[in-house]
């Protein structure tokens, strides 16, 4: 006789069930692509702005002209003095440069802009009449690895993905079933209690899968996000990441008999992790006396151990902590979940 | 104490819904059912009797308030595993996953059961073979019925539970679904079903049990039911008087045969024992009092007669007592 495997089972459904709506895919793989890519391209870094210099067109200056428009440091405007007075009036030159008596910096001091801008152009032309350094200094340019803000941001996105996931993916669909009577179904089954939790979080962790790999790819091919840990690192933080929300999601939906119920907790639960947790921003920006309890939200932890892993490379030893804790939230709620389950 | 030749046993069975901020409602009052080994028993009874709660403290899903419940000889609490091995359930409401199909559905119900129907062949007995990859959300009403009564088919059970597995079906439909419980029954299987229909009472269930207000009021076969109110035969008629007024029904009473007459929505409802000594005693009846028959028909006593009559009864009895010290 043919054997069936209601594990296996399970866990196909559960599969069959995500990918066949359409509208899942979307918010679990298509939302937070187009939002690391709109806040990616909204934060990228710029080059540092050149410094618009205006240039009274007399013959005398046209040695110093010449030096301006040779270096990309220097967006020059030429025009009659008259025309490089009004470029100043209006902000569209920072300093001008006339020839009254003698050669001239015209600019405007109520303008924070324009004592640099005098310093640079004025740096410049001496230094190419011949002008030396008193002292030798070198000026070294630093961009650190993973210094921009887009670095910073994937692994917060990851990271808020992995608590969507976790909390919708498995609390959402839990309470639609019970609304379904499909629970109640099933528990009038021999189904094992054990084998229907175990699909719901099987199927959630395959999930998060293409949604890690997703995102860090598009980090990685469209703002060159460097993944410096090793990818088990990666995987580890973020799996017991998946598995400590999908935990929580259970817990908040063993209970709930109403899709406004599930709503209302997921959000009163997710809010403060958005605010608090590092995701847009870095959460030591909050004062000292709230850091405990920041520091006690699992998107914390997770946050914090998947910037260690994806941007610093850090090993897998070195996060023992963050791990413990994410370890410590799933267990507590699934056993919880566990508990007070309602079929019915 | 377990009996092997009883499917189920209810004793003295109570169930107290408890809402908080509402008053508790009494949905069982002392409800006793046996259902034999390989009989089809139907709950038969009006909105709000207590059938789905019975049915569903039966299946394990419902803890009773009180009272003594033995299904295929084992108990809730006890033999869970077994017994779900052994029933199968179809709900009066349950939605199933919208997004699988149906042979996806039924397999992953099959995957439950240590031993049970090969899932195409139970598609195949209750009709929806074409339909296998049809997803959930394409089928009609009647389909998904039929659907869930497979999935309650799927794992073999001795005891099958349906509750309202026809309503809302079409005639044909309802045909399909007694073919099944009958196959079911050939095997020599228990089924214990629900339903509003007299009819499919009639025809599919080999005892009925009436349910009113949390309690069995009457059981027994359909033959017996009906032969319990006397009378084998239902006169219903009308008349009219163009010259005065229409008599009541005491006019009838005493016509030969006639067990008890009542007045009906729109005419007299005679039941009879031998329609043949009592029609033409009416008709002669009639063209002394000069009135004009408008309607004449007979029938057999149906079961919805048995119904109205029990539950009827009942509800006078019911207002007495509460009238009663
Ligand atoms: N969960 C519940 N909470 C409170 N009262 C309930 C609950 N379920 C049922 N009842 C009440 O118990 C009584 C019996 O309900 P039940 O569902 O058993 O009736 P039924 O015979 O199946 O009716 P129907 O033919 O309409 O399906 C009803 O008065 C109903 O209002
Ligand atoms: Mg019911």
């Amino acid at each position: 006789m043919k054997r069936y495997s209601p594990n296996w089972e399970l866990f196909l459904c559960r599969m069959r069930m995500f990918y066949r709506e359409p509208e899942a895919i979307f918010w679990t793989y298509g939302f937070p692509v187009l939002l690391t890519i709109g806040l990616g391209v909204a934060f990228r870094t710029k080059p540092p702005d050149k410094v618009q210099v205006a240039i009274e067109g007399a013959r005398v200056l046209s040695d110093i002209r010449r030096t301006l428009e040779d270096d990309p440091a220097f967006q020059t405007f030429v025009g009659s003095a008259a025309q490089c007075e009004a470029w100043i009036r209006k902000g569209e030159a920072a300093v001008a440069i006339v020839y009254g008596e003698g050669i001239e910096y015209h600019a405007d001091p109520t303008r924070p802009e324009a004592a640099l801008a005098r310093l640079k152009v004025d740096e410049a032309i001496q230094r190419a009449a011949g002008r030396s350094d008193a002292v030798g200094i070198k000026s070294v340019e630093v961009t650190a690895r993973g210094a921009r803000y887009i670095d910073f941001l994937i692994p917060g996105l990851v990271g808020m993905n992995l608590m969507g996931g976790g909390l919708w993916g498995i609390g959402f669909v839990t309470v639609d079933m019970r609304i379904r009577k499909l629970l109640k179904r099933l528990v009038a089954t021999p189904m094992r209690k054990r084998d229907f939790f175990l699909s719901l979080i099987g199927s959630r962790m395959v999930f998060t899968v293409p949604e890690m790999l997703l995102l860090l790819l598009t980090g990685w091919m469209l703002f060159r996000v460097a993944i410096e840990g090793s990818w088990l690192a990666i995987a580890v933080v973020a799996g017991v990441g998946a598995l400590s929300f999908a935990g929580l999601g259970l817990f908040l939906a063993s209970r709930a008999r109403k899709i406004e119920t599930i709503s209302g907790l997921m959000n009163a639960v997710m809010l403060p992790m958005w605010i608090f947790s590092g995701i847009f921003f870095s959460s030591k920006r909050f004062p000292d006396v709230l850091q405990p309890f920041i520091q006690a939200l699992p998107l914390t932890q997770l946050n914090n151990a998947l910037r260690a892993v994806i941007t610093d490379g850090a090993s897998l030893a070195s996060q023992g902590v963050p791990l413990l804790i994410l370890a410590a939230y799933g267990l507590v709620s699934f056993v919880l979940a566990l508990r007070y389950f309602r079929w019915t | 104490m377990s009996n092997a030749t009883q499917a189920v046993v209810c004793r003295d069975l109570r169930k107290r819904y408890v809402t908080r901020g509402q008053a508790p409602v009494d949905a069982l009052v002392g409800l006793e059912l046996t259902a034999e080994s390989g009989e089809c028993l139907g709950l038969l009874g009006p909105n709000g009797a207590g059938k789905t709660t019975t049915i569903e403290i039966l299946e394990g899903l419902l803890e009773p308030t009180s009272g003594e419940v033995e299904v295929l000889g084992m108990r809730w609490g006890v033999d869970d595993e077994a017994l779900r091995q052994r029933i199968g359930i179809s709900l009066q409401e349950t939605r199933l996953a919208d997004k699988l199909t149906v042979a996806e559905t039924l397999r992953l119900f099959r995957s439950f059961y240590h031993r049970g129907n090969d899932p195409m062949e139970t598609l195949d007995v209750v009709q929806l073979a074409e339909k296998r990859h049809a997803r959930l959300d394409t089928l009609s009403g009647g389909q998904k019925q039929r659907l869930a009564v497979a999935c309650a088919l799927v794992g073999e059970p001795e005891l099958l539970f349906l509750d309202e597995p026809t309503t809302g079906l079409d005639p044909q439909s309802r045909r399909d679904v007694w073919d099944i419980v009958r196959r079911h029954k050939e095997r020599g299987r228990t089924t214990l079903l629900t339903t509003h229909y007299m009819d499919e009472a009639e025809r599919l269930c080999d005892r009925v049990a009436v349910v009113d207000r949390g309690k069995v009021i009457a059981v027994g076969s359909p033959a017996e039911l009906i032969q319990r109110i006397g009378g084998e035969h239902v006169i219903d008629f009308a008349v009219q008087n163009s010259h005065g007024p229409v008599p009541g029904v005491e006019a009838f009473g005493d016509l030969p045969s006639v067990r008890d007459c009542r007045l009906d929505s729109d005419g007299f409802r005679l039941t009879v024992g031998a329609p043949h000594e009592c029609i033409p005693a009416l008709v002669a009846r009639l063209s002394v009092h000069r009135l004009e028959l408008t309607r004449l028909t007979t029938r057999h006593v149906s079961l919805e007669d048995v119904f109205v009559n029990l539950t009827g009864r009942r509800l006078t009895a019911e207002e007495l007592a509460d009238k009663g010290p």
